[in-house]
Protein backbone atom coordinates (compact mmCIF):
# COMPACT_ATOMS: atom_id res chain seq x y z
CA UNK A 1 0.00 0.00 0.00
CA UNK A 2 1.49 3.55 -0.62
CA UNK A 3 1.88 6.38 1.55
CA UNK A 4 -0.74 8.15 0.62
CA UNK A 5 -3.06 4.95 0.57
CA UNK A 6 -1.92 3.98 3.74
CA UNK A 7 -2.70 7.93 4.97
CA UNK A 8 -6.28 7.29 3.66
CA UNK A 9 -7.12 4.34 5.36
CA UNK A 10 -5.21 4.09 8.33
CA UNK A 11 -4.89 7.78 9.37
CA UNK A 12 -8.59 8.18 8.64
CA UNK A 13 -9.24 5.02 10.45
CA UNK A 14 -6.91 6.27 13.67
CA UNK A 15 -8.39 10.33 13.50
CA UNK A 16 -11.69 8.75 14.08
CA UNK A 17 -10.68 6.89 17.10
CA UNK A 18 -8.85 9.58 18.19
CA UNK A 19 -11.36 12.30 18.08
CA UNK A 20 -14.32 10.13 19.02
CA UNK A 21 -12.37 7.94 22.02
CA UNK A 22 -15.99 9.53 24.08
CA UNK A 23 -18.06 7.34 21.98
CA UNK A 24 -19.49 4.34 23.19
CA UNK A 25 -23.02 2.65 23.34
CA UNK A 26 -24.19 4.92 25.99
CA UNK A 27 -24.17 7.84 23.70
CA UNK A 28 -24.29 6.55 20.72
CA UNK A 29 -27.29 4.69 21.14
CA UNK A 30 -29.65 7.28 21.91
CA UNK A 31 -27.93 10.09 19.59
CA UNK A 32 -27.64 7.93 16.62
CA UNK A 33 -30.03 5.57 16.57
CA UNK A 34 -32.87 6.37 19.11
CA UNK A 35 -32.93 10.39 18.06
CA UNK A 36 -33.34 9.13 14.28
CA UNK A 37 -35.88 6.85 14.87
CA UNK A 38 -38.32 9.07 16.97
CA UNK A 39 -37.57 12.13 14.61
CA UNK A 40 -39.27 9.36 11.70
CA UNK A 41 -41.96 9.08 13.61
CA UNK A 42 -42.47 12.32 14.33
CA UNK A 43 -42.94 13.46 10.93
CA UNK A 44 -44.73 10.76 9.55
CA UNK A 45 -47.42 11.13 12.20
CA UNK A 46 -47.31 14.48 11.89
CA UNK A 47 -47.87 14.44 8.07
CA UNK A 48 -50.71 11.92 8.46
CA UNK A 49 -52.25 14.93 10.55
CA UNK A 50 -51.95 17.26 8.23
CA UNK A 51 -52.56 14.86 5.17
CA UNK A 52 -50.36 16.68 2.74
CA UNK A 53 -48.65 13.54 1.45
CA UNK A 54 -48.57 9.53 2.40
CA UNK A 55 -46.38 7.59 5.02
CA UNK A 56 -43.66 7.00 2.38
CA UNK A 57 -42.98 10.30 1.67
CA UNK A 58 -41.58 11.34 5.24
CA UNK A 59 -40.34 7.72 5.59
CA UNK A 60 -38.18 8.00 2.89
CA UNK A 61 -36.86 11.76 3.25
CA UNK A 62 -36.36 11.53 6.97
CA UNK A 63 -34.72 7.79 6.64
CA UNK A 64 -32.22 9.44 4.63
CA UNK A 65 -32.01 12.69 5.98
CA UNK A 66 -30.49 11.23 9.47
CA UNK A 67 -27.54 10.09 7.78
CA UNK A 68 -26.80 14.10 7.70
CA UNK A 69 -26.62 13.59 11.60
CA UNK A 70 -23.16 11.75 10.91
CA UNK A 71 -22.03 13.68 7.93
CA UNK A 72 -22.56 17.01 8.83
CA UNK A 73 -21.70 16.90 12.70
CA UNK A 74 -19.83 13.97 12.33
CA UNK A 75 -18.04 15.29 9.80
CA UNK A 76 -17.69 18.72 11.32
CA UNK A 77 -16.12 17.26 14.49
CA UNK A 78 -13.61 14.89 12.33
CA UNK A 79 -12.07 18.42 11.11
CA UNK A 80 -12.76 21.19 13.32
CA UNK A 81 -12.10 18.85 16.41
CA UNK A 82 -8.60 18.59 15.65
CA UNK A 83 -7.86 22.70 16.13
CA UNK A 84 -10.38 21.92 19.37
CA UNK A 85 -8.68 19.53 20.88
CA UNK A 86 -4.84 21.39 20.28
CA UNK A 87 -3.98 18.20 17.44
CA UNK A 88 -4.09 20.52 14.52
CA UNK A 89 -0.37 21.85 14.66
CA UNK A 90 1.20 18.16 15.08
CA UNK A 91 -1.24 17.18 12.69
CA UNK A 92 -0.55 19.51 9.66
CA UNK A 93 3.67 19.50 10.31
CA UNK A 94 3.69 16.18 9.13
CA UNK A 95 4.33 15.91 5.43
CA UNK A 96 1.84 13.27 4.54
CA UNK A 97 -0.66 13.99 1.51
CA UNK A 98 -3.38 16.73 2.46
CA UNK A 99 -5.82 15.18 0.36
CA UNK A 100 -5.80 11.54 1.65
CA UNK A 101 -5.30 13.31 5.52
CA UNK A 102 -8.35 15.32 4.31
CA UNK A 103 -10.56 12.45 2.22
CA UNK A 104 -9.54 9.41 4.62
CA UNK A 105 -11.45 10.64 7.54
CA UNK A 106 -14.77 11.17 5.69
CA UNK A 107 -14.77 7.41 5.30
CA UNK A 108 -16.04 6.12 9.01
CA UNK A 109 -18.69 8.78 8.87
CA UNK A 110 -19.95 7.60 5.62
CA UNK A 111 -20.17 4.07 7.08
CA UNK A 112 -21.76 5.39 10.07
CA UNK A 113 -24.58 7.53 7.62
CA UNK A 114 -25.44 4.67 6.18
CA UNK A 115 -25.64 2.50 8.90
CA UNK A 116 -27.56 5.05 10.62
CA UNK A 117 -29.70 5.35 7.14
CA UNK A 118 -30.01 1.37 7.26
CA UNK A 119 -31.66 1.48 10.67
CA UNK A 120 -33.95 4.37 9.61
CA UNK A 121 -35.46 2.19 7.24
CA UNK A 122 -35.17 -1.16 8.87
CA UNK A 123 -37.71 0.55 11.81
CA UNK A 124 -40.16 2.27 9.43
CA UNK A 125 -40.48 -1.19 7.75
CA UNK A 126 -41.20 -3.04 11.23
CA UNK A 127 -42.99 -0.01 12.89
CA UNK A 128 -44.51 1.85 10.07
CA UNK A 129 -44.90 -0.98 7.64
CA UNK A 130 -43.14 0.77 5.07
CA UNK A 131 -43.01 -1.40 1.87
CA UNK A 132 -40.60 -0.18 -1.01
CA UNK A 133 -41.04 -1.34 -4.47
CA UNK A 134 -40.48 -5.30 -4.69
CA UNK A 135 -37.00 -5.46 -5.98
CA UNK A 136 -36.20 -1.84 -5.21
CA UNK A 137 -34.04 -2.38 -1.95
CA UNK A 138 -30.51 -2.34 -4.14
CA UNK A 139 -31.12 0.39 -5.57
CA UNK A 140 -32.30 2.37 -2.67
CA UNK A 141 -28.66 1.43 -1.07
CA UNK A 142 -27.14 2.87 -4.30
CA UNK A 143 -29.42 6.19 -3.16
CA UNK A 144 -28.57 5.88 0.06
CA UNK A 145 -24.97 5.70 -0.68
CA UNK A 146 -24.73 8.91 -2.73
CA UNK A 147 -26.47 10.88 -0.61
CA UNK A 148 -24.75 9.83 2.52
CA UNK A 149 -21.31 11.11 0.65
CA UNK A 150 -22.88 13.93 -0.66
CA UNK A 151 -23.41 15.20 3.17
CA UNK A 152 -20.49 14.37 4.27
CA UNK A 153 -18.98 16.32 1.78
CA UNK A 154 -21.30 19.50 3.33
CA UNK A 155 -19.93 18.28 6.73
CA UNK A 156 -16.51 18.49 5.14
CA UNK A 157 -17.31 22.08 3.94
CA UNK A 158 -18.54 23.13 7.47
CA UNK A 159 -15.72 21.32 9.04
CA UNK A 160 -13.03 23.56 7.28
CA UNK A 161 -15.05 26.51 8.08
CA UNK A 162 -14.57 25.57 11.65
CA UNK A 163 -10.66 25.89 11.41
CA UNK A 164 -11.21 29.54 11.36
CA UNK A 165 -14.65 30.23 12.59
CA UNK A 166 -15.39 30.35 16.46
CA UNK A 167 -18.42 28.85 16.72
CA UNK A 168 -18.64 25.89 13.83
CA UNK A 169 -21.39 24.07 15.71
CA UNK A 170 -23.86 26.73 15.25
CA UNK A 171 -23.66 26.75 11.75
CA UNK A 172 -23.52 23.09 11.96
CA UNK A 173 -27.06 22.56 13.92
CA UNK A 174 -28.53 25.42 11.87
CA UNK A 175 -27.85 23.76 8.35
CA UNK A 176 -28.87 20.32 9.93
CA UNK A 177 -32.28 21.79 10.77
CA UNK A 178 -32.54 23.80 7.54
CA UNK A 179 -32.28 20.52 5.93
CA UNK A 180 -35.33 19.08 7.27
CA UNK A 181 -37.20 22.41 5.76
CA UNK A 182 -35.54 23.18 2.29
CA UNK A 183 -34.23 20.03 0.83
CA UNK A 184 -38.03 18.35 0.18
CA UNK A 185 -37.62 15.78 3.33
CA UNK A 186 -41.01 17.06 4.55
CA UNK A 187 -42.25 19.29 2.58
CA UNK A 188 -42.30 18.87 -1.14
CA UNK A 189 -40.25 21.42 -2.84
CA UNK A 190 -43.10 22.88 -5.43
CA UNK A 191 -44.77 22.99 -2.08
CA UNK A 192 -41.87 25.74 -0.99
CA UNK A 193 -41.68 29.25 -1.70
CA UNK A 194 -39.53 29.22 -5.15
CA UNK A 195 -36.07 30.71 -3.51
CA UNK A 196 -36.20 28.58 -0.31
CA UNK A 197 -36.50 25.36 -3.36
CA UNK A 198 -33.97 26.68 -5.04
CA UNK A 199 -31.63 27.24 -2.25
CA UNK A 200 -32.68 23.22 -1.31
CA UNK A 201 -31.29 22.21 -4.87
CA UNK A 202 -28.02 23.35 -4.57
CA UNK A 203 -27.86 21.34 -0.98
CA UNK A 204 -27.40 17.73 -0.94
CA UNK A 205 -29.74 15.49 0.27
CA UNK A 206 -32.82 17.30 -1.90
CA UNK A 207 -32.10 15.06 -5.61
CA UNK A 208 -30.86 12.04 -3.30
CA UNK A 209 -34.43 11.88 -1.74
CA UNK A 210 -36.05 12.67 -4.77
CA UNK A 211 -34.57 9.54 -6.28
CA UNK A 212 -34.85 7.27 -3.23
CA UNK A 213 -38.86 8.36 -3.43
CA UNK A 214 -39.22 7.48 -6.91
CA UNK A 215 -37.60 4.02 -6.85
CA UNK A 216 -39.43 3.00 -3.34
CA UNK A 217 -42.44 3.54 -5.45
CA UNK A 218 -41.16 1.38 -8.69
CA UNK A 219 -38.67 3.47 -10.61
CA UNK A 220 -35.05 1.40 -11.91
CA UNK A 221 -31.82 2.67 -10.88
CA UNK A 222 -31.34 4.29 -14.47
CA UNK A 223 -34.95 6.03 -14.28
CA UNK A 224 -33.31 8.12 -11.86
CA UNK A 225 -29.98 7.88 -13.19
CA UNK A 226 -30.70 12.01 -13.50
CA UNK A 227 -30.64 12.65 -10.13
CA UNK A 228 -28.65 10.47 -8.69
CA UNK A 229 -25.41 12.04 -10.83
CA UNK A 230 -26.71 15.20 -9.71
CA UNK A 231 -26.08 14.66 -6.46
CA UNK A 232 -22.79 13.02 -6.62
CA UNK A 233 -22.26 16.04 -8.46
CA UNK A 234 -23.20 18.21 -5.69
CA UNK A 235 -21.17 16.64 -2.96
CA UNK A 236 -18.19 16.76 -5.59
CA UNK A 237 -18.81 20.48 -5.95
CA UNK A 238 -19.13 20.74 -1.76
CA UNK A 239 -15.82 18.59 -1.20
CA UNK A 240 -13.84 20.34 -3.53
CA UNK A 241 -14.98 23.80 -2.16
CA UNK A 242 -14.09 22.41 1.71
CA UNK A 243 -10.83 20.97 0.30
CA UNK A 244 -9.83 24.27 -0.89
CA UNK A 245 -10.78 26.17 2.29
CA UNK A 246 -9.06 23.68 4.07
CA UNK A 247 -5.78 24.23 2.08
CA UNK A 248 -6.30 28.05 2.24
CA UNK A 249 -7.32 27.78 6.08
CA UNK A 250 -3.89 25.83 6.86
CA UNK A 251 -1.48 28.12 4.67
CA UNK A 252 -3.35 31.41 6.49
CA UNK A 253 -2.97 29.73 9.67
CA UNK A 254 0.51 28.74 9.07
CA UNK A 255 1.48 32.71 7.83
CA UNK A 256 -0.40 34.51 10.43
CA UNK A 257 0.86 31.82 13.08
CA UNK A 258 -3.05 31.42 14.02
CA UNK A 259 -3.52 27.56 13.62
CA UNK A 260 -4.97 27.23 16.82
CA UNK A 261 -5.76 30.69 17.97
CA UNK A 262 -9.71 31.34 18.63
CA UNK B 1 -35.32 35.17 51.59
CA UNK B 2 -36.11 32.44 49.45
CA UNK B 3 -37.68 34.51 46.87
CA UNK B 4 -34.96 36.97 46.44
CA UNK B 5 -32.77 34.14 45.74
CA UNK B 6 -34.76 32.64 43.09
CA UNK B 7 -35.39 36.44 41.78
CA UNK B 8 -31.70 36.79 41.72
CA UNK B 9 -30.63 33.54 40.77
CA UNK B 10 -33.71 33.26 37.39
CA UNK B 11 -32.48 36.70 36.25
CA UNK B 12 -28.65 35.98 36.42
CA UNK B 13 -29.21 32.61 34.56
CA UNK B 14 -31.58 34.07 32.07
CA UNK B 15 -29.10 36.76 31.49
CA UNK B 16 -26.25 34.04 30.71
CA UNK B 17 -28.17 31.63 28.26
CA UNK B 18 -29.51 34.41 26.46
CA UNK B 19 -25.82 35.16 25.42
CA UNK B 20 -25.57 31.69 24.74
CA UNK B 21 -25.61 31.01 20.29
CA UNK B 22 -27.10 27.40 21.39
CA UNK B 23 -29.84 28.33 23.10
CA UNK B 24 -30.50 31.29 20.32
CA UNK B 25 -30.69 28.19 17.79
CA UNK B 26 -32.64 25.84 20.36
CA UNK B 27 -35.43 28.89 21.61
CA UNK B 28 -35.33 31.05 18.49
CA UNK B 29 -34.09 29.62 14.75
CA UNK B 30 -34.98 25.97 15.44
CA UNK B 31 -38.66 26.45 16.62
CA UNK B 32 -39.16 28.79 13.66
CA UNK B 33 -37.67 25.90 11.22
CA UNK B 34 -40.52 23.77 12.85
CA UNK B 35 -43.29 26.35 12.47
CA UNK B 36 -42.24 26.75 8.59
CA UNK B 37 -42.32 22.92 8.10
CA UNK B 38 -45.44 22.29 9.90
CA UNK B 39 -47.11 25.33 8.20
CA UNK B 40 -46.01 24.30 4.78
CA UNK B 41 -46.99 20.72 5.42
CA UNK B 42 -50.73 21.92 6.74
CA UNK B 43 -51.23 24.79 3.74
CA UNK B 44 -50.44 21.70 1.67
CA UNK B 45 -52.59 19.29 3.11
CA UNK B 46 -55.90 19.68 3.90
CA UNK B 47 -55.87 21.48 7.68
CA UNK B 48 -57.32 24.48 6.63
CA UNK B 49 -57.27 26.94 10.22
CA UNK B 50 -54.90 25.33 12.22
CA UNK B 51 -51.96 27.69 11.77
CA UNK B 52 -51.80 29.38 14.98
CA UNK B 53 -52.77 25.41 16.81
CA UNK B 54 -49.20 24.79 15.11
CA UNK B 55 -47.65 28.36 15.98
CA UNK B 56 -48.46 27.69 19.36
CA UNK B 57 -47.08 23.57 19.43
CA UNK B 58 -43.98 25.20 17.60
CA UNK B 59 -43.28 27.44 20.26
CA UNK B 60 -43.81 25.21 23.38
CA UNK B 61 -41.74 22.67 21.10
CA UNK B 62 -39.06 25.32 21.88
CA UNK B 63 -39.91 25.50 25.28
CA UNK B 64 -38.95 21.98 25.79
CA UNK B 65 -36.05 21.81 23.77
CA UNK B 66 -34.94 24.81 26.09
CA UNK B 67 -35.57 22.81 29.36
CA UNK B 68 -34.28 19.92 27.96
CA UNK B 69 -30.72 20.72 26.96
CA UNK B 70 -30.50 23.33 29.79
CA UNK B 71 -31.75 21.50 32.73
CA UNK B 72 -30.62 18.24 31.59
CA UNK B 73 -27.18 18.68 32.30
CA UNK B 74 -27.57 21.25 34.60
CA UNK B 75 -25.74 19.82 36.97
CA UNK B 76 -22.69 18.30 35.03
CA UNK B 77 -22.62 21.52 33.72
CA UNK B 78 -22.29 23.31 37.24
CA UNK B 79 -19.44 20.80 37.23
CA UNK B 80 -17.08 21.52 34.26
CA UNK B 81 -17.37 25.31 35.23
CA UNK B 82 -16.04 24.18 38.42
CA UNK B 83 -19.04 25.86 40.13
CA UNK B 84 -21.06 23.50 41.24
CA UNK B 85 -19.04 22.73 45.04
CA UNK B 86 -19.50 26.44 45.40
CA UNK B 87 -23.26 25.89 44.88
CA UNK B 88 -23.65 22.80 46.74
CA UNK B 89 -21.57 24.58 49.83
CA UNK B 90 -23.49 27.60 49.75
CA UNK B 91 -26.36 28.18 53.05
CA UNK B 92 -29.16 27.77 51.21
CA UNK B 93 -30.80 24.09 50.35
CA UNK B 94 -29.07 23.03 46.71
CA UNK B 95 -32.54 22.88 45.36
CA UNK B 96 -33.66 26.74 46.27
CA UNK B 97 -30.15 27.12 44.23
CA UNK B 98 -30.88 25.02 40.89
CA UNK B 99 -34.91 25.76 41.08
CA UNK B 100 -33.55 29.34 39.47
CA UNK B 101 -31.93 27.85 36.72
CA UNK B 102 -33.79 25.37 35.48
CA UNK B 103 -37.16 27.63 35.58
CA UNK B 104 -34.84 29.67 33.45
CA UNK B 105 -34.45 27.63 30.83
CA UNK B 106 -38.01 27.02 30.58
CA UNK B 107 -38.61 30.90 30.56
CA UNK B 108 -35.74 31.33 27.70
CA UNK B 109 -38.24 29.23 25.92
CA UNK B 110 -41.03 31.84 26.23
CA UNK B 111 -38.70 33.38 23.05
CA UNK B 112 -39.87 30.31 21.28
CA UNK B 113 -43.39 30.90 21.39
CA UNK B 114 -42.93 34.77 20.80
CA UNK B 115 -40.66 33.72 17.75
CA UNK B 116 -43.14 31.41 16.05
CA UNK B 117 -45.87 33.78 16.52
CA UNK B 118 -44.22 36.45 14.86
CA UNK B 119 -42.88 34.43 12.13
CA UNK B 120 -46.63 32.96 11.51
CA UNK B 121 -48.18 36.30 11.91
CA UNK B 122 -45.82 37.94 9.41
CA UNK B 123 -44.97 35.02 6.76
CA UNK B 124 -48.24 33.46 6.69
CA UNK B 125 -50.24 35.85 7.72
CA UNK B 126 -51.92 34.01 10.60
CA UNK B 127 -54.75 36.18 12.21
CA UNK B 128 -53.69 36.37 16.22
CA UNK B 129 -57.02 36.20 17.43
CA UNK B 130 -57.12 34.65 20.93
CA UNK B 131 -60.57 33.54 22.61
CA UNK B 132 -59.30 34.33 26.51
CA UNK B 133 -56.45 36.68 26.58
CA UNK B 134 -55.94 36.75 30.12
CA UNK B 135 -56.39 32.65 30.38
CA UNK B 136 -53.40 32.75 27.83
CA UNK B 137 -51.84 35.29 29.92
CA UNK B 138 -51.91 33.25 32.95
CA UNK B 139 -51.76 29.47 30.98
CA UNK B 140 -48.35 30.04 29.33
CA UNK B 141 -46.40 31.59 32.41
CA UNK B 142 -47.84 28.61 34.47
CA UNK B 143 -46.46 26.08 31.72
CA UNK B 144 -42.94 27.98 32.07
CA UNK B 145 -43.24 27.50 35.67
CA UNK B 146 -44.10 23.92 35.50
CA UNK B 147 -41.71 23.33 32.70
CA UNK B 148 -39.10 24.63 34.49
CA UNK B 149 -39.91 22.59 37.90
CA UNK B 150 -39.80 19.58 35.54
CA UNK B 151 -36.33 20.75 34.64
CA UNK B 152 -35.46 20.71 38.18
CA UNK B 153 -36.45 16.59 38.34
CA UNK B 154 -34.66 16.38 35.15
CA UNK B 155 -31.35 17.79 36.32
CA UNK B 156 -31.45 16.13 39.77
CA UNK B 157 -31.88 12.67 37.72
CA UNK B 158 -30.08 12.85 34.79
CA UNK B 159 -26.72 13.46 37.10
CA UNK B 160 -26.89 10.02 37.91
CA UNK B 161 -26.45 8.95 34.04
CA UNK B 162 -23.18 9.52 32.52
CA UNK B 163 -24.46 10.40 29.48
CA UNK B 164 -26.99 12.28 30.04
CA UNK B 165 -26.51 14.31 27.43
CA UNK B 166 -27.35 12.19 25.01
CA UNK B 167 -30.24 10.92 26.98
CA UNK B 168 -31.56 14.58 26.00
CA UNK B 169 -30.79 14.49 22.28
CA UNK B 170 -32.90 11.22 22.44
CA UNK B 171 -36.01 12.78 24.77
CA UNK B 172 -36.50 15.43 22.72
CA UNK B 173 -39.11 14.37 19.51
CA UNK B 174 -40.87 11.64 22.05
CA UNK B 175 -42.22 14.52 24.21
CA UNK B 176 -42.89 16.38 21.20
CA UNK B 177 -44.70 13.37 20.14
CA UNK B 178 -46.46 11.80 23.78
CA UNK B 179 -47.67 15.57 24.52
CA UNK B 180 -49.17 16.42 21.53
CA UNK B 181 -47.72 19.42 20.66
CA UNK B 182 -48.22 19.43 17.20
CA UNK B 183 -49.39 16.08 16.55
CA UNK B 184 -53.05 14.93 18.16
CA UNK B 185 -52.55 12.43 20.50
CA UNK B 186 -55.82 10.64 18.93
CA UNK B 187 -53.46 9.67 16.15
CA UNK B 188 -50.94 7.84 17.87
CA UNK B 189 -51.03 4.54 19.88
CA UNK B 190 -53.41 4.39 22.60
CA UNK B 191 -50.94 3.63 24.99
CA UNK B 192 -49.59 6.63 24.02
CA UNK B 193 -51.73 9.03 26.41
CA UNK B 194 -51.21 7.75 29.95
CA UNK B 195 -47.69 8.76 29.37
CA UNK B 196 -48.32 12.43 27.98
CA UNK B 197 -50.80 12.73 31.34
CA UNK B 198 -47.74 12.84 33.84
CA UNK B 199 -45.79 15.48 31.27
CA UNK B 200 -46.58 19.09 31.91
CA UNK B 201 -46.38 20.03 28.47
CA UNK B 202 -49.45 18.15 28.01
CA UNK B 203 -51.88 20.46 30.11
CA UNK B 204 -49.75 23.40 29.21
CA UNK B 205 -50.20 23.09 25.72
CA UNK B 206 -53.92 22.48 26.10
CA UNK B 207 -54.37 24.71 28.42
CA UNK B 208 -52.91 27.54 26.00
CA UNK B 209 -55.04 26.18 23.45
CA UNK B 210 -58.65 26.77 25.27
CA UNK B 211 -57.22 30.13 26.31
CA UNK B 212 -56.93 30.80 22.49
CA UNK B 213 -59.63 28.68 20.72
CA UNK B 214 -62.33 29.03 23.27
CA UNK B 215 -63.29 27.13 26.27
CA UNK B 216 -62.00 27.02 29.73
CA UNK B 217 -58.30 26.33 31.06
CA UNK B 218 -58.32 27.00 34.21
CA UNK B 219 -58.29 23.05 35.43
CA UNK B 220 -55.52 22.65 32.64
CA UNK B 221 -53.67 25.52 34.54
CA UNK B 222 -54.18 24.10 37.64
CA UNK B 223 -53.05 20.36 36.69
CA UNK B 224 -50.46 21.78 35.17
CA UNK B 225 -48.69 23.89 38.18
CA UNK B 226 -49.78 20.82 40.38
CA UNK B 227 -48.05 18.15 38.58
CA UNK B 228 -44.75 20.71 38.37
CA UNK B 229 -45.46 20.62 42.62
CA UNK B 230 -44.82 17.01 42.36
CA UNK B 231 -41.63 17.37 40.17
CA UNK B 232 -40.48 19.81 42.59
CA UNK B 233 -41.21 17.42 45.36
CA UNK B 234 -39.54 14.65 43.69
CA UNK B 235 -36.35 16.62 42.01
CA UNK B 236 -35.79 17.83 46.33
CA UNK B 237 -36.07 14.14 47.59
CA UNK B 238 -33.48 13.14 44.14
CA UNK B 239 -31.03 16.10 45.13
CA UNK B 240 -30.86 15.45 48.65
CA UNK B 241 -29.72 11.72 47.48
CA UNK B 242 -27.17 13.03 44.90
CA UNK B 243 -25.72 15.64 47.60
CA UNK B 244 -25.79 12.60 50.35
CA UNK B 245 -23.82 10.29 47.56
CA UNK B 246 -21.75 13.38 46.57
CA UNK B 247 -20.75 14.31 49.75
CA UNK B 248 -20.12 10.80 51.66
CA UNK B 249 -17.97 9.50 48.36
CA UNK B 250 -16.20 12.97 47.79
CA UNK B 251 -17.33 12.63 44.12
CA UNK B 252 -18.98 16.02 44.09
CA UNK B 253 -16.36 17.30 41.48
CA UNK B 254 -16.19 14.13 39.61
CA UNK B 255 -17.48 13.76 35.92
Amino acid sequence: MSTSMRVFFVGGGISYRALFNWINPGIYIPTMLGAPLFQILFFTYLGRYAGSQDDAFFIVGNAIQVAAMSGIYGMTMGIANERQYGTLQPLLATPANRLAIFSGRALPFIANGIAVSVFGFAVSWLLLDFRPAEGSVPALAVAVVVTTCSCVALGMLIGSIGLRARDVFFGANLVYFLMLLVCGVNVALDDLPGWLAAIGRCLPLTHGIEAAREIASGAALGDVAGLLWTEALIGLAYATAAYLLFRFFEAEGRRRASLETY
Amino acid sequence: MTARLFGIGWLFHLKGLTNSLFFVLVSVLQPIIFASIAFFMVESGNQAGTLLYVALGAGLMGIWSATLFGSGGAIQWQRWQGTLELLVGAPPPFVAVLLPLTVATSTIGIYSVVATLAWGRLFFGMPLDFAHPLQLAVALPATVLSLGMLGLLLASTFVLYRNANAFSNLLEYPVWLATGLLVPLTLLPGWVAPIGWVLSPTWGMRAIREAAFGGNAWPEIALCVGLGLVYVALGALALRNFERLARSRATLSLT
